[in-house]
C-alpha cells in the first residue's frame, strides 16, 4: 500500500496475542506465527512486546545466507527464506540483530515475517496490524501516526558499531531520532544478580 | 584521510540479496559457454597431437655410471638420479650377480618406494603399494602402472644406466 508504513510500539502491547493468532491464519504459512512475542520480565511483571521483522534496508540475515535464500523484494520487504534454497543452517537466526528469523525444525527451514506482502500488495493491511486492539502494531500513513502519537518513529538502530536502517519504524521517546543497543550490556556476565 | 568507496566483490553483485539486482546466467549464455569451452578443448587436443607428431623421436637417454660391482652387499640398495638430476632411482642387488634398478617414484602418488628385505619387493609406504622386484609390476595396492625400470649394462666392473622402460612415454 503506497504511503503506508509499519509502526511497532512495544509500550502499547497489552499481551493479548491477537497478532499471533491472526498471523497463524495467513494462507501462506498457516499454523505458524511469524510474530516475535516476548514477555519482557516474566517473573516480576506482565509487560509483553510483540514485534515483526523490521525489514532492514541492508538485511544482515540475507547477507549472511550461504544459500542466497533470503531476498529483498521490490517493495523493500525482506522475504521469508525461499523454500527450495534454504538449508536450515540458522546463520540468519544468529546474525539478525533483532532476533527475528525463526528456524522451524519441522520444516528445517527459516521462516520470518514478510509483512504479508501478499496482502499489502493488493491494498490490505498486514494481518497483525488489522487485529491489534491497542495498535502496538500499526500500519498507517506517517501523517496519521503523527496525529495519533507523541512518540517519535525511528528507523535507525545502532547495535554496537553496526548501523541498521529499517523499513519498519519503532516508536521512541520524542527527542530520539535513533535507538542504540550495545549487546554487551545485556549479556549474562554483566548481571550481578546472578553472581553467587 | 577518506578512503575511497570500494567496489563490492563480484559474487555480491551476481548474487545480490536485492531481487532487482540479481544477475542470473541465461540458458543461452550457458550453452555459449559450454560450446566455446568444448571447442577450445578440442583445438587444444589437436594441437597437442600435432606437436607430438612434429617433435619426432625423444633424445637418446644418457649413459651414466651407477655403481661399482660389489659396492653394495646382496640385498643392499643404492640411490641414484637418472635420467636427470632430481629423478630418484633405486638400485637393488638381488643376488650375488643380479642387479635391478627402478624409478623410486611410485606410480600412484609419487611417494618414494623402498626395498623391503622381508617381502623382497619394492614397497611404497604411503598407501601400501607393492611392486615386484623382478619386473616392477604391481603386486598390490592402489598403483595401476608398473614402476619405470632402468636398463643396466655392465662394462668391466662398473654398472651403467643406459635407458628406461615402462615410462609410459614409449608407445
Amino acid at each position: 500500500m503506497f504511503g503506508y508504513e509499519f509502526y511497532v510500539d512495544p509500550s502499547r502491547c497489552i499481551g493479548c496475542q491477537s497478532c499471533l493468532k491472526a498471523c497463524e491464519e495467513c494462507e501462506t504459512h498457516r499454523g505458524v506465527s511469524m510474530i516475535n512475542f516476548d514477555f519482557i520480565d516474566r517473573p516480576d511483571g506482565i509487560a509483553t512486546a510483540a514485534y515483526v521483522c523490521f525489514h532492514c534496508e541492508d538485511p544482515t540475515c540475507a547477507q549472511v545466507c550461504p544459500a542466497d535464500a533470503i531476498k529483498v523484494g521490490e517493495d523493500g520487504v525482506v522475504q521469508s527464506a525461499l523454500k527450495p534454497r534454504c538449508i536450515g543452517c540458522a546463520n540468519c537466526v544468529l546474525a539478525c540483530p533483532f532476533g527475528i528469523p525463526k528456524l522451524v525444525p519441522e520444516y528445517e527451514q527459516m521462516m520470518k515475517c514478510d509483512m504479508c506482502y501478499d496482502r499489502t500488495s493488493i491494498g490490505k493491511k498486514p494481518m497483525c496490524a488489522t487485529v491489534c486492539p491497542s495498535q502496538a502494531l500499526a500500519y498507517v500513513t506517517p501523517v496519521e501516526m503523527a496525529a495519533m502519537r507523541r512518540d517519535q518513529p525511528v528507523n535507525t538502530f545502532y547495535f554496537g558499531e553496526q548501523k541498521v536502517v529499517t523499513k519498519v519504524y519503532m516508536m521512541a521517546p520524542a527527542e530520539r531520532d535513533f535507538l542504540s543497543v550495545d549487546v554487551a550490556d545485556y549479556t549474562w556476565e554483566q548481571e550481578d544478580a546472578y553472581a553467587i | 584521510m577518506q578512503s575511497e568507496p570500494t567496489r563490492p566483490p563480484l559474487w555480491r553483485e551476481e548474487f545480490s540479496v536485492f531481487k532487482n539486482d540479481e544477475r542470473y546466467v541465461s540458458r543461452r549464455q550457458l550453452i555459449k559457454f559450454l560450446t566455446l569451452t568444448s571447442m577450445a578443448m578440442f583445438v587444444g587436443n589437436i594441437w597437442i597431437l600435432v606437436r607430438g607428431k612434429l617433435q619426432g623421436k625423444a633424445p637418446e637417454p644418457p649413459v651414466i655410471p651407477v655403481a661399482k660391482l660389489g659396492e653394495i652387499p646382496v640385498g643392499g640398495v643404492k640411490l641414484f638420479q637418472y635420467p636427470r638430476a632430481g629423478e630418484q632411482c633405486i638400485l637393488v642387488r638381488t643376488g650375488e650377480d643380479a642387479y635391478v634398478a627402478y624409478s623410486q617414484k611410485c606410480t600412484h602418488l609419487s611417494c618414494s618406494v623402498f626395498y623391503s628385505q622381508d617381502s623382497r619387493d619394492l614397497v611404497c609406504p604411503c598407501h601400501e603399494g607393492h611392486f615386484s622386484i623382478r619386473d616392477g609390476s604391481v603386486l598390490q595396492g592402489p598403483p595401476t602402472r608398473p614402476l619405470p625400470a632402468v636398463t643396466l649394462e655392465r662394462r668391466n666392473d662398473q654398472l651403467f644406466a643406459i635407458g628406461m622402460t615402462n615410462t609410459g612415454a614409449e608407445q
